[in-house]
């Protein structure tokens, strides 16, 4: 009775998987491999290698301070998404790491009121938050009438870079602090006291203990707000008033103009290059942990 | 804290909350400008109101996201359970990598994948829109998803396997064995991945940008298209109520979290005195 009934336990149980691996597959898996395949067809649908190497050849003329030159469209507009998002990512975590760790030291009660604090403009919708920033950055914005006030003088900050990058560390700080503050809040306290103990210093302490086992969280905030930065449409467009195409402005404007093969080729290039800097941070974090 | 932890906890508040601090201040502004307050009203709170267009999309959010939440919620929970009964390494490995894809890839690649793959089937069956509701609802739920399995499975981990068994041999079918003992042991998770899913899917604008019909808007959406043209104080009234509305939402699943955590430890005690009995 018994073998029998857990038996037919373990068939419900199987077939409860069945409904999302047939959705997984569906939604998951297939959207990718048509990623792939609308970036190596051409609009019958022909393999064509094309959308790919327009990637890497368009070019364009821009002017600006130093004249007028040729330069590969898309290979510039990546370098400066990944110029902007490794920028900001520095930024979040030079002011989270410390931030992380303040909260992870405080008492439990105020913990947890930090961290709720942290978490709600997270959950504020990214596009009112970077349209706040808009407002208070403009050349006739709160910024520059504070500045005024205090009789400091105007600046020109919208549409410049520093503001996208404003924009980015403001919409994803929070999610650099709580992966850093998750695994310092679990942190062993008696190996720093040990370290101590053996007569370490205290930079010795966060170089040699802290740093360390601190470094999965650090590994999964980077992630967390490089990402999201990268790959970003809005912030580009309101902050840097459409001045600065980032990867997913290209991507977003060839998806209006319905050029959806080439949206998808540069969907597919931007996939390989996380997928590979993802990988290899991996190897990173794993000699690291070797070590 | 030491000052010097207070002073830097405060500048880093004050760059969190400024912001929106001024979009609360300057929702009720009497004038239009977003930079000069002139005086209180309530003016663009009642302008909102009145915008047919912004509470369809109110509407339209709301509908979307209770039903990628409950449907993401009941088939997340079926899988967690599946998944946690895998034996088979090597598939326990591929359900795993194929549930990150989601939470790992950017949210522009997963709009654009699923949007190619809706319109080429769409273009299949001679439809000249394949984005619609149904679309809409596909992608939420699949981004959804992964967040819910996440929650439940480490719950079915801790829970007790002679539990489901004792109550078998005890007599009751399957089934009833999983209703009305394992479901209560992994409810915690259940109800985590549920709010979850359902502040994922209220909140979420690029994966709707780019599966969303010309005809349905959602919040986020709406919000877009409002940023686009020369913005009024009414978007910020909107902010108003959104902001206070995550506020309560957060604060509700801190108590329940408190909750759980708060009955989970009574039972241990009650446990451990009835040992010492």
């Amino acid at each position: 009775m018994k073998k029998k009934s857990s038996g037919s336990l373990a068939l419900v149980q199987r077939l409860a998987l069945a409904p999302y691996s047939v959705w997984a597959v569906l939604f998951i898996v297939v959207p990718l491999i048509f990623v792939a395949y609308y970036a190596f067809t051409d609009l019958d649908f022909h393999f064509t290698t094309d959308n790919i190497t327009r990637f890497f050849t368009a070019t364009s003329v821009i002017s600006d301070e130093a004249g007028e030159r040729e330069v590969h469209t898309y290979v510039l507009i990546f370098l400066r998404s990944l110029k902007l998002a490794a920028i900001s990512t520095v930024i979040c975590l030079l002011f989270g790491y410390p931030f992380a760790y303040l909260i992870s030291k405080a008492s439990a009660r105020t913990q947890s009121v930090l961290i709720t604090l942290i978490m709600i403009p997270m959950w504020m919708n990214f596009l009112i938050r970077t349209y706040a920033w808009m407002t208070i950055l403009q050349d006739t914005g709160l910024l520059n009438g504070l500045l005024d006030a205090l009789g400091l003088g105007r600046i020109h900050i919208i549409g410049t870079e520093s503001a996208v990058v404003i924009g980015m560390v403001y919409d994803y700080f929070p999610y650099m602090i709580l992966p850093i503050y998750s695994v310092m809040a679990k942190m062993d306290v008696k190996l720093i006291e040990a370290a101590r103990d053996l007569g370490c210093n205290p930079a010795g302490v966060l170089r040699r203990v802290i740093w360390p086992l601190s470094l999965p969280g650090v590994i999964s905030g980077v992630t967390m707000v490089l990402i999201p930065s990268i790959s970003t449409f809005y912030i580009s467009q309101k902050l840097g008033n459409g001045k600065f195409y980032l990867i997913g402005d290209a991507i977003e404007g060839q998806y209006v103009a319905n050029n959806l093969h080439f949206a998808a080729a540069i969907a597919f290039i931007l996939m390989v290059i996380l997928l590979f800097g993802m990988a290899f941070m991996q190897r990173f974090a794993n000699k690291r942990a070797a070590v | 804290m030491k000052t010097a932890s207070k002073i830097y906890t405060g500048l880093v508040m004050l760059f969190l909350f400024a912001p929106i601090a001024i979009l609360l201040v300057f929702s009720f502004n009497a004038s239009k400008s977003l930079s000069v307050f002139s005086g209180f009203s309530l003016h663009w709170y009642s302008e909102l109101l009145r915008d047919s267009e912004t509470l369809s999309a109110v509407r339209n959010t709301l509908v979307l996201a209770v039903s990628a939440a409950l449907i993401s919620t009941v088939m997340g929970t079926a899988a967690a359970v599946g998944i946690h009964k895998l034996k088979n390494r090597y598939l326990r490995a591929a359900m795993d990598s194929v549930t990150n894809i989601p939470m790992i890839n950017p949210d522009i690649i997963t709009g654009i994948s699923l949007m190619l793959m809706f319109v080429f089937v769409g273009r299949l069956f001679g439809a000249a829109t394949s984005l619609n509701f149904a679309t809409m609802l596909i992608a939420h739920i699949t981004f959804c998803l992964p967040y819910v399995i996440l929650q439940v499975l480490p719950k079915l981990q801790q829970m007790d396997k002679s539990l489901p068994e004792a109550a078998m041999d005890l007599g009751c079918t399957p089934m009833r064995a999983f209703l009305k003992v394992e479901v209560p042991e992994i409810m915690p998770g259940i109800v985590t991945g549920l709010i979850m899913a359902f502040t994922l899917s209220l909140d979420d604008f690029v994966i709707s940008y780019f599966t969303a019909g010309n005809g349905f808007q959602t919040l986020p959406i709406r919000i877009y298209n409002m940023t686009k043209k020369t913005v009024t104080p009414k978007m910020y009234a909107l902010a108003t109520i959104i902001f206070f509305v995550i506020l309560f939402l957060l604060l509700l699943s801190n108590l329940t979290d408190a909750d759980t955590v708060q009955a989970v430890r009574t039972a241990r005690e009650k446990k451990r005195a009835r040992k010492n009995a």
